[in-house]
């Protein structure tokens, strides 16, 4: 019994390894739909970022937009992805409809609008976040020193919140690489496809493939985007995992922030 | 009651001993304050007379009994324990505060909210407060119901760590009088650590000066450690102003007064005259029977005392003042001393001389 | 091309009996889920505030599992446990444990040590101050990561429709393969109410177990 298990189990690797060495060419093959993956993410991160950074920076600096941030959080939380990737459809069905420029409103478009309102409101809510968090002595003291507004914001303010906002963009950049292949159920390629068309036909060996690297994918952007962090954040400033409280945000991961609830210490001789 | 016997503490990883061999008696009814300077190991005291922190070695006996051989939190619900920062719980009401070692000790519902009634009382509290919760009180009222829960279950021994290190100095005064009244209605034995000299000299009955590693410098009631400091440590300890927190530590009622330079209301310039000269002074008082009137230059009264202009005495010390109060009172007033008074009743007066002369003698 | 609305409404009063089974099923989906990731991520938490070197391996394992897109997650698990009700659970149990380990140790560690100090002073043995003194303590801190984890669980119950449950999500699936927007818009409107209902009911409780964070200022 044991043993016809273990035999199951070495086969299935078997038959993996084969799917690994066997499938990586062509139009369907596993090569493809990583670039598939990574250029729908890319430019749903790119788009989210050209948008959302500037946005958030602005809406911090003037100390405008609390009440958009939560409701942005509250909402953002509530959505689920899933949904969001299936409300895409119509609308960009109806987009194609109208705009004869658009050749589908099916596969790229569906995906990337999806993903993009998915990745902006964290990346608005950790800038103005990051913003709001600079220490507001270094701000008065910066234009004390004469340093006006705008300068304030791109010497002071977005250098020191950088720690900050790289962290909510690293966040963003791999819930993105994890929920792209949910394209592929609005008839996008991607990674995803091995694993939708696997359910589809009950394939374990292409579902567990698609699994491996969706995961691969994943870890590949999350350890990409810490390096780009550390080079991107001064020196002086502690790369934070910084969240506000548990009850937490979207925008910073709470899984990963580090819980910054001081812990008084006991002063105390010994 | 408190018995040390060669006790000693070294945590773990640390290179020298918290404490080294310590002995120390603390005998039934009274307060004895443990001082020192940061890492003379005074905490790491307390704390092992109620197992918090385990001892290396050594024995500690408490009323008998030594303490190695009851189990930790049984000990500990027998002894009461008072904290710098009250450590209440916010979770629940003053009254269940005050009832934590009760409970804890199967009293019945009864018993403990009688019990709860005589401590708020005793504690001066508002009688209302036991609904409240510890977000709703003021600092003094806090500290005021950690005491309470200590005492709680009426523990022979109470280890105070600290107990006003958090609240500033006119609440503190207030609170160390508070618990020197206490004290003369439960007759507790009181352990308590302080950093502060005054504090210790003003509320324990013995003093145990400790320097780093636990060393016990000296051991002495206030009055004897600031009359004979045993060496340089504890003389350096006590600070400068020796001299004048001794003061403190004598009431007006305990030495003898002057009549000073006064006269009856009608008396002439000769009488004034002779008074001055008797106490080498410029100014005289003027008496009607009990009653200090107050006070002139002599150059005012160039024909007597009939007629004269006074100025009141602002301050009235009662005998049981200390000596300190009434240095203060003489060298702030225009007049150099301190007039001493029975209620209203005008008893004499302290001079600056007769003040310095009880430090001296 | 005809432009058709986003919602029916007539299908959705001819489907009211589907949509409350989903919603039972998306319940209890969900409640499973939270009330299996509490019990462990409880044992592990304490596990690891007991024995502080168990820790670090305790959060980077719960860490890893959060870290795992969770479609990826019951794709890897698909093979072994089918396309069943266990499969979905464990995904959405791993995705809980981080949050709710997480939240109990913080809640724990950041009670003011004078108020353990002055507990264990007054003789509380380990296990009664952990029930009666650090738990209720931590309580609001652990409620926030509940309500977290909840909203977290309520969104990817939604996913599970790929294998075959989804509570809600099945409309989306649904609409999502017939080209019919009015399941699309239902499945995730349904979705966002029952998150904003969970969390609400959760606001609820803490507020009913934790009458002492209430009131506030000293007289």
């Amino acid at each position: 019994m044991v043993a016809a298990k273990v035999g199951d189990m070495i086969e299935f690797l078997g038959d993996l390894a084969a799917w690994f060495a066997s499938s990586w060419d062509g139009d369907t093959g596993y090569l493809m739909r990583i670039w598939e993956h990574v250029t729908v993410s890319g430019a749903a991160l790119l788009a989210a970022v050209a948008v959302a950074l500037p946005l958030g920076a602005w809406f911090g600096h003037t100390g405008r937009g609390g009440m958009l941030v939560t409701s942005m959080v509250n909402v953002g939380r509530a959505l689920p992805s899933f949904g969001i990737v299936a409300l895409a459809l119509p609308i960009t069905i109806r987009l194609a409809d109208a705009l004869p420029v658009i050749d589908s409103g099916l596969g790229f478009l569906p995906t990337f609008v999806a993903l993009f309102a998915l990745a902006a409101p964290p990346v608005f809510i950790n800038t103005h976040a990051g913003i709001r968090g600079v220490d507001p002595d270094t701000v008065e003291a910066a234009r004390g020193m004469g340093i006006d507004g705008r300068r304030v914001l791109t010497t002071i303010e977005l250098p020191m919140a950088a720690a900050v906002i790289m962290y909510g963009i690293r966040v963003t950049a791999v819930q993105i690489v994890a929920t792209a292949p949910l394209g592929a159920l609005v008839a996008y390629g991607g990674l995803g496809r091995f694993i939708i068309d696997g359910f589809a036909v009950r394939d374990s060996v292409q579902i567990a493939a698609g699994a491996i690297l969706v995961a691969l994918l994943a870890v590949a952007t999350d350890i990409g985007f810490s390096r780009l962090e550390r080079r991107v954040v001064p020196k002086g400033i502690t790369p934070t995992r910084k969240g506000g409280n548990i009850a937490g945000d979207v925008m910073v991961d709470p899984a990963r922030a580090q819980w910054s609830r001081a812990v008084k210490p006991i002063h105390r001789e010994e | 009651m408190i018995e040390l016997d060669a006790v000693g503490k070294t945590y773990p990883g640390a290179a020298a001993p918290a404490v080294t061999s310590l002995d120390l008696v603390v005998t039934t009814g009274e307060i004895v304050a443990l001082v020192g300077p940061s890492g003379c190991g005074k905490t790491t005291t307390l704390k092992m007379i109620n197992r918090l922190i385990e001892p290396s070695r050594g024995t500690i006996r408490v009323a008998g009994r030594d303490i190695g051989s009851v189990p930790g939190p049984e000990l500990r619900r027998g002894i009461g324990y008072v904290i710098q920062h009250t450590g209440l719980f916010p979770h629940r009401t003053i009254a269940e505060n005050i009832a934590t070692v009760p409970r804890m000790l199967g009293w019945e519902r009864g018993t403990i909210a009688r019990r709860i009634g005589e401590l708020v009382e005793l504690m001066g509290l508002d009688p209302a407060i036991g609904t409240r919760y510890p977000a709703e009180l003021s600092g003094g009222q806090r500290q005021r119901v950690g005491v309470a829960r200590a005492l709680a279950a009426d523990p022979p021994v109470l280890l105070m760590d600290e107990p006003f290190g958090a609240v500033d100095p006119i609440l503190r005064s207030r609170l160390q009088d508070e618990l020197l009244a206490l004290q003369r209605r439960l007759h507790k034995t009181i352990v308590l650590v302080t950093h502060d000299i005054d504090e210790a000299i003003k509320v324990a009955d013995r003093v145990a000066i400790l320097n780093i590693g636990g060393v016990l410098e000296q051991y002495a009631p206030p009055g004897e450690l600031l009359r004979a400091p045993a060496n340089a440590f504890v003389e350096d300890f006590l600070g400068a102003d020796r001299g004048i927190k001794r003061l403190s530590l004598i009431r007006i009622a305990e030495v003898p007064l002057e009549a000073g330079p006064v006269v009856a209301p009608g008396a002439g310039a000769a009488e004034v005259a002779e008074a001055m000269r008797r106490y080498g002074v410029d100014w005289f008082g003027v008496v009607s029977g009990s009653d200090l009137l107050g006070w002139a230059w002599g150059s005012e009264a160039p024909s007597g005392a009939g007629g004269v202009a006074l100025r009141p005495f602002e301050v009235r010390l009662q005998g049981a003042d200390t000596l300190r109060d009434a240095l203060d009172t003489a060298i702030t007033g225009r007049t150099l001393v301190a007039p001493v008074f029975d209620g209203e009743r005008y008893l004499g007066m302290l001079t600056v001389d007769a003040i310095s002369r009880q430090v001296i003698g | 091309m005809i432009a058709r609305p986003f919602i029916d409404w007539g299908w959705i009063v001819d489907h009211l009996d589907e949509i409350r089974d989903r919603i039972g099923e998306h319940l209890a989906l969900t409640a499973i889920a939270l009330g299996i990731g509490l019990i462990i991520a409880l044992v592990l938490a304490l596990a690891g505030l007991r024995v502080p070197r168990a820790l670090p391996p305790i959060t980077w394992t719960a860490g890893v599992l959060y870290t795992i897109p969770s479609l990826a997650l019951f794709a890897f698990l698909v093979p072994i446990t089918g396309f069943t009700t266990l499969t979905a659970e464990i995904g959405l149990v791993s995705y809980t444990l981080l949050i709710l380990i997480r939240s109990i140790v913080t809640g724990i560690q950041g009670i003011d040590p004078a108020v353990t100090e002055a507990a264990r002073g007054m003789g509380y043995s380990p296990r009664r101050m952990l029930w009666e003194i650090e738990l209720p303590l931590a309580l609001p801190v652990i409620v926030a990561g509940v309500r977290l984890a909840a909203v977290t669980t309520v969104g990817l119950v939604t996913v599970t429709a790929l294998i075959g449950l989804g509570g809600v999500g099945f409309f989306i699936l649904r609409g999502l393969n017939r080209f019919f927007d009015t399941e699309i818009v239902l499945g995730t409107a349904l979705s966002v109410m029952l998150a904003m209902i969970l969390d609400a009911a959760l606001v609820g409780i803490e507020r009913v177990l934790t009458p002492w964070s209430r009131r506030r200022s000293a007289t």
